[in-house]
């Protein structure tokens, strides 16, 4: 019974503790190294007075959003608007449950797996969270009461569903391949070494999550929700002080659940090339926690990086993109990978070079096929018009 | 009093306040909040079922797009301003919630005796182990695989009606 | 856990759907209760599914989700359409073809 104690209640208490600070402190260090990359890629210092190199700046930044006044508004949904930062925030720590960040650890004689819960439809819970997150926008914006806030919102919600499906199907190759639902199942299918990794045998489609999973965040190129330039700050205009802090660290942990995941399914998780097996039970535990730690802070380099990368996209440019590019390419990786793992007696190699060879196809053909379209209408009327509001017609 | 009965409490009460929240906001925002709140106690009642598989689906397919469209037509048409009149409109609501309880009484009538004669369905034990994803999908690609692929039927009908009704729309309006 | 308590809830979930379809004239909101009451129909499938140990509720779930979701995108597309040209869904007003 006493052990039973220790395994049931007091592990997973401190495993739900640790990831749930370990979130809070990663959306520290991601403003932190967010604000000092950015510098570094246009040429200036970024925030280097508070502590050593800056590093203390997130703090002062949430000692400033704590003492500030919290207003509300008059003119808002007051239990909606109280709400919405809430509904945001919960779906994306939850999320993390059911990620294995990890191989096991052994401390007292105790197997301990560095997972939440391993959940066996892992999979599925993660899209079900990931779905909800655009609640908590939706609703900040529409309870805002604010045209510009209400055009993020509607801007957010349509990228989200459109998006979501992309998301949702670049994962069924992986599905198929490692015939378990469960996180840690498809890191260990992988295995230590990176030609076994999904990323090289799901090429298009890890290419189509990272993109569908930085339209999800919000983030450059696809901050469509949130375009200062356009509608003020979006969704949250209208919040300020400790509620406007939590949409903003929603965000960041959004991007690195978002990283996290990516480096589970398509990145081999904890392994790289065997480094996560040496020394003994306990030390092969910290080492493999290191490598995913390392691998998922790489990702979020890249979130980054990104940013500084690409412009924005126009909002029938992002509904184009994500329908007529992303979800012909992930509905083609399906078919391939599944007719080439019956004919090819599940080889590996095969199937990463037909998945690349057909997702060059049918790019190749969907671009054509544009451009013919585009010729045609040209022909019509002189140039295509792009007004602003062009994008709320093509949604409805 | 088990672990089960009480989650079973939990979620059949949160249930059945968001169902009646549901019928009784007056904005259609509070509604499909409220909604939502019934389909996640429901996914929970799924998970208590054992049926994990159909929990995270009701999650996907209702919280997270179903729902979703419900609120974006609502804020697209801006409906708030026109709900202003009160919850109780029909002309025979009266006659409506008396019907409406007789059928509940009904319901909960059948649920209750119907089943006592059938030994065979009310002394079955619960089935000890979950029902797998991986044998719904087996069962779904071979035994039923006619009913599946007709699923893909009605979605694709269902495609190809909404993109005529806005078809429509736009010629008429250009 | 009996079965008898999952079809109660079922019942009284499906009878507060049709009490919102009968009373509430927004259509949007009569659109709701109808997908209450298929989610009412979906919790006595599962739970009579457990009951006699087979997978085939489950199934039946799953076909359901896909038809109700065909349903609702026909459906608010019909919505919507009708708010353009009638500027109200509220069903009593949307009467043309009433004789």
């Amino acid at each position: 019974m006493e052990i039973d104690l220790v395994e049931q209640i007091i592990i997973p208490v401190i495993k739900v503790l640790f990831i749930a600070h370990l979130l809070v402190i990663g959306v520290m260090a991601m403003i932190w190294s967010e604000r000092r990359v950015s510098g570094w890629m246009q040429d200036r210092l970024g925030p280097n007075r508070v502590g050593p190199q800056g590093l203390l700046q997130p703090i002062a930044d949430g000692i400033k959003f704590l003492f500030k006044e919290d207003l509300i508004p008059n003119h808002v949904d007051k239990p909606l608007y109280v709400l919405a930062p809430a509904m945001l925030l919960v779906p994306a720590m939850i999320t993390i449950a059911v990620v294995p960040f990890g191989d096991s650890i052994a401390i007292a004689g105790i197997d301990i797996p560095l997972q939440i819960a391993d959940l066996n439809i892992g999979i599925l819970y993660i899209l079900a969270i990931t779905s909800l997150g655009v609640y908590g926008v939706v609703i900040g914006a529409w309870a805002s009461n604010n045209k510009y806030s209400l055009l993020g919102g509607l801007r957010s919600s349509a990228q989200m569903i459109s998006y979501e499906l992309t998301l949702g199907l670049a994962i069924i190759g992986i599905l198929m391949l490692s015939s378990s639902l469960s996180l840690r199942t498809i890191a260990i299918e992988q295995g230590s070494y990176p030609w076994k990794w999904n990323f090289l045998i799901h090429f298009p489609a890890f290419l189509a999550f990272t993109t569908a999973m930085f339209a999800e965040t919000n983030r450059l190129p696809f901050d469509l929700a949130e375009a200062e330039q356009e509608l003020v700050a979006g969704y949250h205009t209208e919040y300020s002080s400790m509620k406007f802090a939590i949409f903003f660290m929603a965000e960041y942990m959004n991007m690195i659940v978002g990283s996290a995941v990516v480096v589970t399914l398509f990145l081999g998780g904890w392994h790289f090339f065997g480094l996560e097996s040496i020394g003994g039970p306990f030390w092969s535990g910290i080492i493999s926690f290191a490598i995913f730690f390392i691998k998922t802070g790489v990702f979020l380099f890249i979130f980054i990086w990104v940013r500084w990368t690409l412009p924005r996209f126009r909002y029938d440019q992002l509904m184009n993109f994500g329908w007529k590019f992303l979800l012909p390419v992930t509905l083609t990786s399906i078919v391939v990978t599944g007719t080439l793992y019956v004919t090819t007696n599940g080889n590996l190699i095969w199937i990463g070079i037909g998945n690349v060879i057909s997702a060059f196809i049918v790019v190749a053909i969907v671009a054509g096929m544009l451009a013919m379209d585009n010729n045609s209408k040209s022909a019509v009327q002189s140039a295509p018009t792009a007004a602003p509001l062009r994008g709320l017609d093509a949604v409805e | 009093m088990n672990a089960e009965m009480i989650l079973f409490f939990i979620f059949g009460a949160v249930s059945l306040i968001g169902a009646i929240s549901v019928i009784s906001f007056r904005h259609p925002i509070y509604s499909a909040l409220s909604l939502i709140v019934t389909f996640f106690s429901q996914a929970g009642l799924f998970v208590l079922l054992g049926a994990h598989f159909v929990a995270a689906v009701q999650v996907i397919v209702y919280a997270g797009a179903i729902m979703v469209l419900f609120l974006f037509v609502i804020m697209l048409l801006n409906l708030g301003t026109l709900s202003a009149k009160g919850v109780l409109t029909g002309k025979l609501k009266g006659i409506a919630i008396v019907l409406a309880i007789l059928f509940a009484a009904e319901g909960i009538y059948i649920a209750v005796n119907a089943l006592k004669g059938d030994t065979a369905v009310a002394s079955a034990q619960a089935a000890t182990e979950p029902i797998t994803t991986e044998y719904i999908g087996e069962l779904l690609f071979s035994k039923y695989l006619l009913p599946f692929e007709v699923t893909s039927l009605i979605l694709l009908a269902a495609l190809i009606g909404v993109i005529v009704l806005v078809k429509r729309e736009n010629t008429t309006e250009n | 856990m009996s079965l008898e308590y999952y079809l109660i809830l079922s019942a009284l979930l499906f009878t507060i759907g049709v009490i919102g379809v009968l009373v509430r004239r927004n259509a949007i909101i009569i659109f709701m209760c109808i997908e209450l009451m298929l989610n009412a129909a979906n919790l006595a499938f599962v739970a009579i599914s457990r009951n006699l140990g087979t997978a085939e509720g489950q199934l039946f779930v799953f076909f359901v989700m896909a038809v109700a979701a065909a349903e609702v995108a026909i459906g608010l597309a019909i919505i919507v359409s009708v708010f353009k040209h009638r500027e109200t869904i509220n069903v009593d007003e949307v009467n043309s073809l009433k004789g």
